[in-house]
């Protein structure tokens, strides 16, 4: 059974959201999109200062078995990437919540409300697996 | 619903996760694709392979069916237990399958083909048989287990049964031996040492069993696929298919045109092909830099498509991008792959990219 915190907010796409106060919001995948994607070996990160529109592809991570895009669970400003994972993307495997891939100035903290919480995201994934 | 083989329960016990390949459910990994890739190179893995199917071919017409069914010449299979890899080839010279043979005795050969063509190719089997006097017979109560790595063979032999040991411990590379149901042949797909282990399939659950018992570790076929493709092996369905020459996939080694009488199928329209020239180059290629090759990304010289890549992957050992590509015969050295939109430099090398655990190519 994979690893879903209560303190954070989901997308169906398997995004993970922190708000982390001050309009910022940090972004990276669940415990589910790395167990279903297998050993990651590369992260493509998107540029910082990057517009990104809620639900367009954003970033891309590349497992050993295939390649995954990312989607901005929100619309916002792309404030800072995690560099990190250039060198090391088995990270996001070990700690993915942890392993935040990009942090967004979010346009409208608002749509935080339209995303999953925990336990509904639980479900969601329950019911992709039947 | 995928067919199941009979080791499907204990992979399920062993944590791993189940895809659907090929017409069966098998284990992509049980954890860590890498770490089981590593096993492979530095100790032992193991890798259910029961989806593959044996095929018997019997009869006193056996040998002159194969040596017109096939692109390599199974005449060359002096004595028993040597084996053979060719390509099954249509009359316009593409690839219905790779395969291995086997000589079992005189009129008795045994052939290991691909999961998913196995249909195809019993079809195309009985089809050709016409004329020859030759039984078929798909193996289906047969179980292959493949146990591959540089400690493989020592952590199996004692788990076989007693009257192989001896002779299974004296096996050369490419061959094989066998006693009642029990076949052992020093092969594999995985550019290491080991043997393909073969027993009735009910017995297979028990050799699994044993061989992890032994410190041999459960690989999926993840594991196989970076192992192949490192091993500069290729894989049927993407490297090769109906429409691709064996000229144009690397596998002119395998053609066997020495003896002019031997009319296989195929031969004329691979001479036709080598007389016209023109052919493709089949290739492999490192990544110069991040990122990962896949399969179906284009090569560019500059503005004009030369190629596509047949295999792409990452691989564990060297830690970079590698692959298998198809290109124009007057392709350069040096060329540039289209990943999502972007243009990243691809060295072209000769594979094998890795073997017997050591790197075969400068990075």
């Amino acid at each position: 059974m994979s690893d879903i915190p209560e303190e954070l907010k989901y997308t169906k796409s398997h995004e993970w959201v922190l708000d982390e106060g001050d309009g910022i919001a940090a972004v990276g995948i669940t415990d589910h999109a790395q167990e279903l994607l297998g050993d990651l070996v590369f992260v493509e990160l998107p540029e910082v200062g990057a517009e990104l529109t809620a639900g367009a592809e954003c970033a891309v991570v590349e497992s050993v078995k295939a390649a995954s895009d990312i989607y901005s669970p929100l619309d916002g400003e792309v404030v800072e990437v995690n560099e990190a994972l250039a060198d090391s993307p088995e990270a996001i495997n070990e700690a993915p919540y942890e392993n935040w891939i990009f942090k967004l100035k979010m346009a409208d903290p608002s749509q935080l409300d339209n995303l999953l919480d925990a336990a509904a995201y639980a479900e969601f994934i329950e019911s992709e697996e039947h | 619903m995928e067919e199941k083989t009979v080791l499907n329960p204990i992979h399920r016990e062993m944590g791993a996760r189940m895809v659907p390949f090929g017409g069966w459910e098998m284990p992509i990994h049980y954890g860590s694709q890498i770490e089981e890739h590593h096993a492979v190179r530095r100790d032992a893995g193991m890798f259910d392979i029961c989806h593959m199917t044996a095929v018997d071919i019997r009869g006193p017409g056996a040998t002159p069916f194969l040596r017109h069914l096939l692109a390599n010449d199974v005449a060359r299979l002096k004595s028993p237990g040597k084996a053979l890899y060719s390509c099954m080839l249509n009359e316009a010279g593409g690839v219905i399958d790779d395969l291995i043979t086997y000589r079992m005795d005189d009129h008795w050969y045994r052939m290991v083909v691909n999961a998913a063509t196995t249909e195809k190719d019993l079809a195309w089997l009985k089809r050709q048989a016409a004329g020859f006097e030759v039984s078929i017979e798909p193996r289906r109560d047969l179980g292959m287990i493949a146990v591959q790595g540089p400690n493989a063979r020592e952590k199996a032999l004692p788990l076989l049964p007693q009257p192989l040991q001896e002779a299974a411990a004296g096996l050369k590379p490419f061959s094989a031996t066998s006693s009642g149901e029990w076949f052992v042949g020093r092969t594999g797909y995985t550019g290491e040492d080991g043997f393909e282990i073969m027993l009735r399939a009910d017995e297979a659950p028990t050799l699994w069993q044993a061989l992890a018992g032994a410190g041999v570790r459960p690989c999926g076929l993840g594991a196989r696929d970076t192992l192949r493709l490192e091993a500069g092996m290729n894989l049927y369905g993407a490297d090769m298919d109906e429409t691709v020459s064996p000229l144009e996939a690397g596998l002119g080694w395998t053609l066997d045109f020495s003896d002019a009488q031997r009319d296989f199928i195929g031969r004329q329209a691979l001479e036709e092909q080598k007389r016209e020239g023109r052919l493709r180059r089949f290739t492999g290629l490192v990544l110069e830099g991040k990122c990962v090759l896949r399969n179906h990304q284009k090569l560019y010289d500059g503005d004009n498509e030369v190629g596509e890549i047949t295999s792409g992957g990452f691989s564990p050992t060297l830690e970079r991008a590698i692959g298998l590509a198809r290109v124009r015969g007057d392709a350069l050295d040096t060329l540039e792959v289209d990943i999502r939109g972007r243009r990243l430099p691809v060295r072209l090398v000769k594979p094998p990219f890795v073997r017997q655990g050591k790197a075969c190519i400068t990075l």
